[in-house]
């Protein structure tokens, strides 16, 4: 067991390795170097050589790299090229607003695809399970912008309830106006909830039509005692890959999600940041991105294992 | 067991062949909105009263006999951007889904074939290409070669290509046992033809079952990319970029949101159902495995 978490670290670490690499290749192995890529191509070659100077591009690649890898583990992100601050200060407060809006939709999304998806899966085939179905196989065809929209265009434009835009000043306590968080919040949980619930039907689904449980309906046992005994047990291990996926695709719905509303996080941040071509910042974000991305992946293996013996025989 | 599946699967084929897989209503009605916002997406720039980047206008003209659906900030007329605006978009959606079939069942075609070290090492490299962010990767591509349709189509169909390659590579693996691969091997004939004439005819169903939502896949992202700046550049017109360059203004002109978005919601779902339809009659999920 601990060999197995153990393994599954290590792995991960390479991966965040991998990640680096990919980030690092993509902001600088491409044509024209990093210097011309931030400036333009009607730079003067002055101001050229000057960011050549600064991001000191003279040097051979590998101990380019070897450089940005020992300031990021040492949490050195560098300063933004666009206002010379210390990276760490722009995109902390950032941090914390996207973590607002991503945990309060994790913590809504749940619950609610839990239940829908449980419901659809007992009832496979039937019209509960048709209309759900329905629903969430048009809502993962949405792209999340869509639906932005239409929330907006009926709930600020139409019906006045909430502001079309999620202004938050730098720094300030996002649940302070909870208004703006509202239609941000309310698009990721309905693409989210579009997803998770697929995965989840499909495991009740399959977990409803097994020996087992008809075992034990031919025994007797109330169906609400067959579904919370035996059914939703073997949908745990399904459900909880569902929910590492949904976090997973939450990474970047955030990206979108913001950018709709104006909101101040790391989504929108990396966006900007890459409008302006502001190397370091984009890279930081990047590798803060990838290594939550891996974080959650390998976080799901081991609490699979944790949670159902079954899988642990098997590893 | 395997063998029991894949008789069943023969039969299913031949049952849903040509349109037969549309059989409940809505999967038709559905299709039909589909296939109209298609033709307009195709015909839409000859019947367009303006192009996409005149300046026919005042800005913000309200809806009038002259412009259907008002003007946008700039004075572009509206329906004439929606009219112009699903072409490329589509379009590009379609180039990136075939480029990942091709190259991924290519490499799953190999690696199924070949096994070995080729199998393992572009498995695990497919493996290694998943656990990177998509979003992520295709932020970064054009921040590094700069936004354009040869960036899109090329990063959303590297986004598409391991799921693909897993999916052929398996189906591959399957149908390589079976009595004609091997009396195709006895003749002697070579390799190729054995690709090409036993095993993609037959894993061409299975491949095919999840096609939908792999274009709705590409579609998202080149949206979220439009959307995002990252992909077609202004003043040309496609649905994504109307919707970014109009939501500021949402309240003075809604329709300049609420056009494209429609469409692009309508033509997504249509194709989604249409595809999970077609998934059913093949006894399938319609949900791509990553």
């Amino acid at each position: 067991m601990l060999t197995f978490v153990g393994r599954r670290i290590l792995v991960g670490i390479g991966l965040v390795f991998v990640a680096s690499l990919l980030v690092f290749a993509a902001t600088n192995l491409l044509p024209g170097d990093a210097a011309s890529a931030v400036l333009g191509r009607n730079a003067s070659p002055e101001a050229l050589a000057a960011l050549r100077a600064e991001l000191e591009l003279e040097r051979p690649l590998h101990e380019q790299y070897l450089d940005w890898v020992t300031d990021l583990a040492q949490g050195d992100l560098g300063r933004s090229l666009t206002n010379k601050q210390p990276v760490t200060a722009l995109i902390g407060y950032r941090v914390v607003n996207t973590l607002a809006l991503a945990v309060t939709a994790a913590l809504l999304l749940l619950p609610l695809s839990l239940v829908l998806g449980t419901w659809a899966g007992i009832r496979a085939g039937r019209r509960a399970d048709q209309a759900i179905s329905g629903l969430t196989l048009a809502f993962i065809a949405l792209p999340e912008f869509v639906i932005a929209s239409i929330l907006v265009l009926v709930l600020s434009v139409g019906l006045d309830l909430l502001p079309p835009l999620s202004l938050v000043r730098p720094g300030e306590n996002p649940f302070s106006h909870p208004t703006v968080l509202v239609l941000p919040v309310l698009t990721l949980v309905l693409v989210g909830v579009a997803w998770m619930v697929r995965y989840v039907r499909a495991g009740v689904a399959s977990a409803v039509t097994s020996e087992y449980v008809e075992m034990a309906r031919l025994n007797g046992l109330p169906e609400w005692r067959v579904v919370l005994r035996h059914v939703l047990p073997n949908a745990l291990a399904p459900s909880v890959q569902a929910f590492a996926l949904t976090l997973l695709w939450l990474l970047g719905g955030v990206v979108i999600v913001e950018t709709m509303f104006a909101y101040p996080g790391i989504g929108a941040g990396l966006v900007q940041a890459i409008a302006s071509r502001d190397l370091p910042t984009i890279q930081s974000t990047a590798m803060l991105i990838a290594a939550v991305y891996v974080g959650i992946t390998i976080a799901a293996d081991v609490l699979v294992v944790l949670l159902i013996p079954k899988v642990r025989t098997t590893k | 067991m395997t063998k029991v599946t894949v008789v069943a699967d023969h039969v299913e084929r031949r049952r849903c062949r040509g349109l037969r897989f549309a059989s409940s209503w809505w999967v038709r009605v559905w299709m039909v909105i589909g296939l109209l916002i298609l033709g307009v997406a195709l015909i839409g720039p000859y019947i367009s009263p303006y192009s996409a980047t005149e300046l026919a206008g005042t800005s913000y003209a309200p809806p009038s006999e002259q412009f259907w659906l008002g003007t946008d900030a700039l004075g572009r007329d509206v329906l004439s951007r929606v009219l112009w605006g699903g072409r490329t978009i589509i379009g590009l959606a379609l180039a990136s889904t075939l480029l990942a079939y091709l190259c991924g069942g290519a490499i799953g075609l190999v690696a199924a074939y070949r096994g070995g070290l080729a199998d393992s090492v572009s498995m695990r490299f497919m493996d290694v290409l998943l656990t990177f962010p998509a979003l992520l990767f295709l932020l970064l591509l054009a921040y590094g070669l700069g936004p354009g349709p040869g960036t899109i189509v090329a990063g959303v169909a590297v986004v598409q290509v391991p799921g693909i390659a897993r999916l052929v590579r398996s189906a591959a693996l399957e149908v390589s046992v079976r009595g004609y691969v091997e009396a195709a091997v006895a003749r002697g004939e070579k390799t190729h033809a054995i690709l090409v004439r036993e095993i993609v005819p037959n894993i061409a169903s299975t491949v095919a079952a999840d096609a939908g939502a792999r274009f709705t896949g590409s579609f998202l992202a080149i949206a979220s990319l439009n959307f995002l700046g990252l992909g077609l550049q202004p003043p040309a017109s496609d649905w994504a970029t109307m919707i970014a360059e109009n939501r500021s203004f949402v309240s003075i002109q809604p329709w300049a949101v609420a056009s494209p978005a429609i469409l692009a919601a309508a033509f997504t779902i249509a194709v989604n159902i249409a595809g999970d339809a077609y998934a059913r009659g093949l006894g399938r999920s319609s949900d791509p495995r990553p």
